[in-house]
């Protein structure tokens, strides 16, 4: 399994393009990411041997959470849900009606006021964690609870693939259920294919006998002979050419 | 005549403002759709009525719901729904501020804020085995914050802090054999009592120091025999317990810690005595025991003697003690006769003072009363009243309060487990059920104010009289069947054996009734049929449904059928039908001349029996006996059976309605890598309107539509748990089609690295389901659509023209099928609790799936999202047919919740019907909540909408005229005046 991991890793290192200077700028950001975890001192002192160990930990250790705690089969996972009041529209973010629900409906539960959530007795292995909140929609994490390591929790957000150093979960946007009503717009209207037809037939109406005016009578008088000399137009020239 | 088309102009400009709506506004919010809150059937109830505040009483529920509800009037101020792993084991109220909850089997400890329900804190307890679980929230709690909640559960005993839920200490009652009974913490005491048995035959009692958990002192003393479990604590420092024969009630008294026995048999306080059962209610210094169907009060003296003080027949129910002023303890009794109930509110000490006897008429269809809670208030004249909060049998909730009934709840939908729709009575001329608009003018009104309010142009009071307006359209609840097919009733079975028909308008409950049964008092419902449904034939009949139940909760239990009255919900005929029920197969298309629809029960005997019992309806089956199927799924054991129709049991029995089956064919899993986890088949009565589909590229495909597709789902055995407990190498879905009348398995798909549980929906050719990819741990929703190979050569003109063509051969099941099948998968982000498809009297419109999610919302997903011919880059010729381009997940639009800012709390099911009107479906879902809708996937083509104005367009009309008639004279002037010069 590691192996395989390694592999992918070092592909990745080839294959990833830039030129040192890219890569020192990559590793300051790095370091100041995982400045908050375990870690980030050990890292700091090699910056250029732990290059690799960095493209490593951001890859599949991607966030070592320090909260959690319990022996082999009952680790517990910590975690918050947090809403900026920013994008809470309409809805009022209260937190007692907000669900955060363990592999599809094994666990429920609740938030607390300052946005905690705890399950409790969970088994190692991976699993996922969902939070319902109406007005919002959150992406599923997907939470790797090791075995090895005590119970350390790792945690992804499986739509964005995004990897979280801490597990506090924001929406990924504000749900609006309904329809807004537009307000009474006339440029919508005269957008609209109705707006249009009646556009055309104000240009008729209005404009045809403005231009009907400047055409000279005779001319007019020779155009409608023309028209009569032609006579009916035949069956056959209606028909469209047979295949 | 330009003056009149300018005129005309103005008024097009003036029409096309008004915007047809297609997605929900929220001011549309109730026009089409209701939404009932409840909470389900209440264990146990604490009151809060302290003088200042609103007053309230915090329930708990079989649904596992807490809730606080308003004494008043019986509403939901907050209510929590948990997991349905999560049973409450225990409510109660601690420092006047937060609800306590025990659930999980004494494991898990919450505190609510009482107000508006938050949660504060929240406290997992070790727990090592199954054990009692019990919950002691100290009465002086309320006033001194020294005391700590008391929890027992799991074989230990916790101190827990009511402020931060802090687990300040924990005991081990763990001990072999060691089974603790109760929990007791005298008031004004630092020392804990725990009582328990060791082997059923010694009893213990541990006192406990409630500050440090110490235990202080441990007393044993074995009894001669066994004790059976039952227990009732009686005061501080005595329990009185059955022995193991239930003819001897044993009082251990144990007074600092010395434990005595007293023995007194129960033929001693009655005469006729039998086996004797300990009732749960709570009274101080006495006991309540039920011996042959009586309820007999045991008053328990101060040296632990007994003696009978009253007695009371069976039909009682009970509440727990309650004290009322003056150090005096009242309880309540309920008991019927006739139609009424009788409350009764005594004093524990004095059983003759009785402190308050009501009468109140009740419903019959009610039932029994299940429990009784009692609260008491101050009256104004200084005494004390009393209210009681009753749960009858059907589940529902009622307080009543002096001599009437303040409110009710029916609880009992919140536990629906079957729905089937049934038509509304025709409206016959001159019976004109609900009014009409009045006059020409508050019509124009009221279409008027409608345009102001499309228009953006409504004051805030015409928005409010709008939306009063649109609420109580015309005819809306009417109890008479529409031209559109909109009203119509929602027939609910529920747990507690009740049918409640609900009327699509309004969500009001049309009619009730408790089912009856002359086998036993109340049978448990199993399932809902149609049983006559008069369209052409026999209209002087009320339309009827089939209750299918059974005697008890065994599978071999004795099945009840019940035939009920849609028009007036009344019970037509009962029957015990003296053979168990295990399948119920309604038999398509078969129908006797009283249009009764033909059934077969399945027993666990292997032998079926056909409904009606009727000469006509045994002669019509005997017609098709040769071609009646059936199969059954043993789940346990992975396998499916086919079977066909034998002869008549007639050797065996003289019934001649009974008939054995052979067996066709038998479909086994390997149980070492297969187990079945779903199965599910087309709906019986799904109409499907074009078996062809016609492609961009001129190519017709042709539907695979049969009814006697099966499909079903396994799992590796090691991934049907939760998931989080397999590892992707060690899982994999397969689903299978199989048909069920020959057992040939049509087609196999199998997902390596997949698990359940698997939620999927079956309609025409199609198949949906929804399972999860351990792989991209996401959730993954597969379409597999089934066309038919043998029809593909049809395509060409001549062949049809001369005849050469195979549409109209007999279709068989026995022919072999040439089929293929195209499928796709997408990801789909959330956890799904239930998958159904919209449904419509042609089939024409195209389909919606209506996907219940984890959250209790409803999303409807149009059905071309779900199309195996997507690509990433459709052509124009594909577009324009509406293909949409693939992406790896589908969306989730908010807009098309179809549940829009409300949740299904609990949701278990979807059900759809059609409306008469082609385009519209009724959309049915429950859970602990109630949810209606309707819903049109193609929207509404075949009708107008209710926003259209026929206000504008008569005003369209007449101005129209106006201008004709204004313009023409004009012109006739103008020519005149040209005349004259």
């Amino acid at each position: 399994d590691d192996s395989e991991g390694l592999l992918l890793i070092y592909v990745f290192f080839f294959l990833s393009p830039g030129s040192k200077k890219d890569l020192e700028t990559r590793l300051l950001a790095i370091d100041d990411n995982l400045r908050t975890t375990t870690m980030a001192p050990i890292l700091r002192s090699t910056p250029l041997v732990a290059l690799l160990v960095l493209q490593i930990s951001l890859l599949f250790f991607a966030s070592t959470l320090p909260i959690s705690s319990g022996s082999e089969d009952s680790n517990t996972i910590t975690g918050r849900v947090r809403i900026p009041a920013s994008t809470a529209i309409g809805h009022a973010a209260k937190f007692s009606n907000i669900k955060v629900v363990l592999n599809g409906g094994q666990n429920i539960s609740f938030l607390r006021p300052d946005g905690y959530f705890t399950f409790h007795k969970v088994p190692a292995g991976t699993h996922l964690i969902e939070v319902y909140a109406l007005g919002f929609f959150f992406s599923p994490v997907r939470v790797d609870v090791s075995a090895r390591h005590h119970g350390k929790v790792q945690a992804t957000l499986t739509e964005t693939r995004r990897s979280l150093t801490e597990l506090v979960l924001e929406p990924l946007r504000a749900d609006q259920y309904y329809e807004l009503r537009e307000p009474f717009n006339v440029m919508a209207i005269l957008k609209s294919p109705m707006g249009l037809m009646v556009g055309f037939m104000v240009v008729v109406v209005f404009l045809m006998p403005k231009l009907m005016e400047n055409i000279d009578p005779e001319e007019m008088k020779r155009t409608q002979e023309e028209l009569r000399n032609q006579g009916v137009p035949s069956l056959s020239s209606l028909l469209p050419a047979s295949p | 005549m330009a003056m009149a088309l300018r005129l005309y102009l103005l008024l097009i400009v003036f029409v096309s403002s008004a915007i047809v709506s297609f997605s929900l506004y929220e001011d549309q919010v109730g026009l089409m759709d209701w939404h009932q809150r409840y909470i389900g059937k209440v264990k146990h109830a604490v009151f809060h009525t302290q003088k200042t505040g609103r007053k309230r009483v915090i329930v708990s529920t079989e649904e596992n719901v807490v809730a606080s509800l308003d004494l008043r009037h019986g509403e939901i101020f907050w209510r929590h729904v948990l997991g349905t792993k999560d049973a409450i084991d225990g409510v109660d109220i601690a420092l006047g501020k937060y609800v306590i909850t025990l659930s999980s089997e004494g494991s898990m400890l919450r505190a609510w804020n009482l107000p508006d329900g938050q949660m504060v804190w929240e406290t997992s307890l070790h727990s090592a085995q199954h054990s009692k679980s019990l919950l002691s929230v100290p009465v002086n709690l309320k006033f001194d914050k020294d005391y700590s909640i008391l929890v027992f559960g799991g074989g230990y005993l916790h101190a827990v802090s009511p402020i931060d839920g802090e687990l300040l200490w924990k005991k081990d009652f763990t001990a072999e054999g060691f089974e603790v009974q109760r929990v007791l913490q005298p008031l004004e005491s630092s020392i804990v009592y725990v009582l328990g048995f060791l082997h059923s035959s010694e009893a213990i009692v541990y006192q406990i120091d409630s500050k440090s958990g110490e235990v202080v002192a441990e007393k044993s003393k074995a009894f001669p025999g066994r004790f059976s479990g039952e227990i009732s604590a009686v005061s501080n420092d005595k329990v009185v317990v059955l022995d193991s024969t239930r003819s001897i009630l044993v009082t251990i008294s144990f007074v600092d810690g010395e434990i005595s026995f007293q023995k007194t048999l129960i033929s001693s306080l009655v005469e006729d005595s039998g086996e004797a059962e300990i009732l749960s209610p709570l009274l101080s210094n006495m006991l309540a025991v039920k011996v042959n169907k009586r309820t007999i009060f045991v008053r328990v003296g101060d040296q632990g003697k007994l003696e009978m003080v009253d007695s009371l027949s069976d039909e009682t129910a009970m509440s727990d003690s309650l004290p009322v002023a003056d150090d005096q303890v009242a309880f309540a009794s309920v008991h019927h006769e006739g139609s009424k109930i009788h409350l009764t509110v005594k004093l524990v000490d004095d059983l003759d003072t009785v402190l308050l006897r009501e009468s109140i008429q009740m419903d019959q269809h009610r039932g029994r009363v299940d429990r009784v809670f009692i609260n008491n208030y101050i009256k104004t004249d200084r005494s004390n009243g009393f209210r009681a909060l009753i749960v009858m049998e059907d589940h529902s909730l009622l307080l009543l309060q002096q001599g009437a009934i303040v409110w009710s709840r029916e609880e009992g939908l919140a536990s629906v487990t079957d729905v089937t729709t049934a038509e509304l009575p025709v409206e016959k001329d001159g019976v004109s059920v609900a009014k009409v608009e009045h006059t020409l003018v508050d019509w124009l009104k009221g279409h008027i104010l409608k345009l102001k309010g499309s228009l953006l142009l409504a004051s805030p009071e015409d928005v409010v009289a709008i939306q009063e307006m649109r609420m109580k359209s015309s005819g809306r609840s009417k109890l008479t069947r529409d031209h559109n097919g909109f009203r119509k009733l929602f027939i609910a079975l529920t747990r507690a054996g009740k049918l409640f028909a609900l009327h699509t308008g309004d969500g009001r409950i049309v009619w009730s009734t408790l089912l009856n049964s002359p086998a036993c008092a109340r049978p448990s419902g199993i399932s809902l049929y149609q049983w006559q449904v008069p369209h052409h034939h026999a209209m002087d009949e009320n339309p009827s449904v089939l209750v299918v139940g059974r005697c008890g909760s065994d599978s071999s239990s004795p099945g009840v059928l019940s035939f009920v009255d849609v028009y007036t919900g009344k019970e037509i005929s009962s029957s015990d039908i003296g053979h168990s029920v295990v399948q119920v197969m309604p038999l398509p298309l078969f129908t006797d001349s009283t249009e009764q629809r033909l059934h077969l029960i399945a027993d666990t005997d292997g032998h079926v029996h056909l409904y009606p019992k009727t000469p006509e309806a045994l002669g019509i089956f005997q017609r098709e006996f040769q071609n009646v199927y059936w199969y059954n799924v043993e789940g346990d054991d992975g396998i499916i059976r086919g079977h066909g129709m034998k002869s008549s049991c007639a050797g065996e029995t003289a019934d001649e309605y009974c008939f054995t089956t052979r067996e066709l064919w038998t479909v086994v899993f390997p149980s070492e890598s297969e187990k079945i986890i779903s199965t599910l088949t087309r709906k019986p009565n799904e109409v499907v309107h074009t078996q062809a589909k016609v492609s961009t590229d001129q190519d017709v495909l042709y539907k695979y539509v049969s009814r006697n597709l099966l499909f079903v789902a396994t799992v590796s055995p090691k991934g049907a748990g939760e998931i989080g407990s397999v590892t992707p190498e060690e899982s994999a879905l397969v689903v299978y089609l199989i048909d069920t009348v020959t057992g040939r398995i049509l087609h196999r798909l199998s997902h390596q690295g997949c698990q359940g549980p698997v939620h999927a929906v079956f309609s025409e050719n199609w198949v949906v389901y929804h399972y999860f990819n351990l792989r991209a741990h996401k959730y993954e929703v597969t379409v597999v659509e089934i066309y038919d190979q043998s029809r593909a050569e049809n395509k060409n003109v001549w062949k049809l023209v001369l005849g050469k063509h195979n549409l109209t051969a007999p279709i068989s099941s026995y022919s072999r099928p040439e089929m293929f099948t195209k499928s796709q998968s997408y990801f789909f982000p959330q956890s799904v609790k239930t998958i159904a498809v919209t449904s419509t009297a042609k089939g024409i419109t195209s389909k919606q799936l209506l996907i219940g999610t984890i959250g209790d919302q409803i999303l409807a997903l149009d059905k071309r999202f779900v199309d195996p011919r997507r690509t990433l880059n459709p052509s124009q010729a594909e577009k324009e047919e509406g293909i949409i381009p693939l992406t790896d997940s589908l969306p989730i639009i908010p807009q098309s919740y179809i549940t829009h800012s409300l949740k299904v709390e609990g949701l278990r099911g979807i059900v759809t019907a059609p409306a008469k009107l082609e385009s519209t479906t009724h959309v049915f879902a429950y859970g602990v909540d109630l949810f209606y809708t309707r819903l049109a996937p193609s929207k509404t083509y075949d009708s107008l909408t209710d926003d259209f104005s026929y206000a504008l367009l008569l005003i369209t009309i007449v101005a129209l005229v106006a201008a004709i008639y204004i313009t023409w004279a004009l012109s006739e002037k103008k020519e005149l005046s040209e005349k004259w010069r």
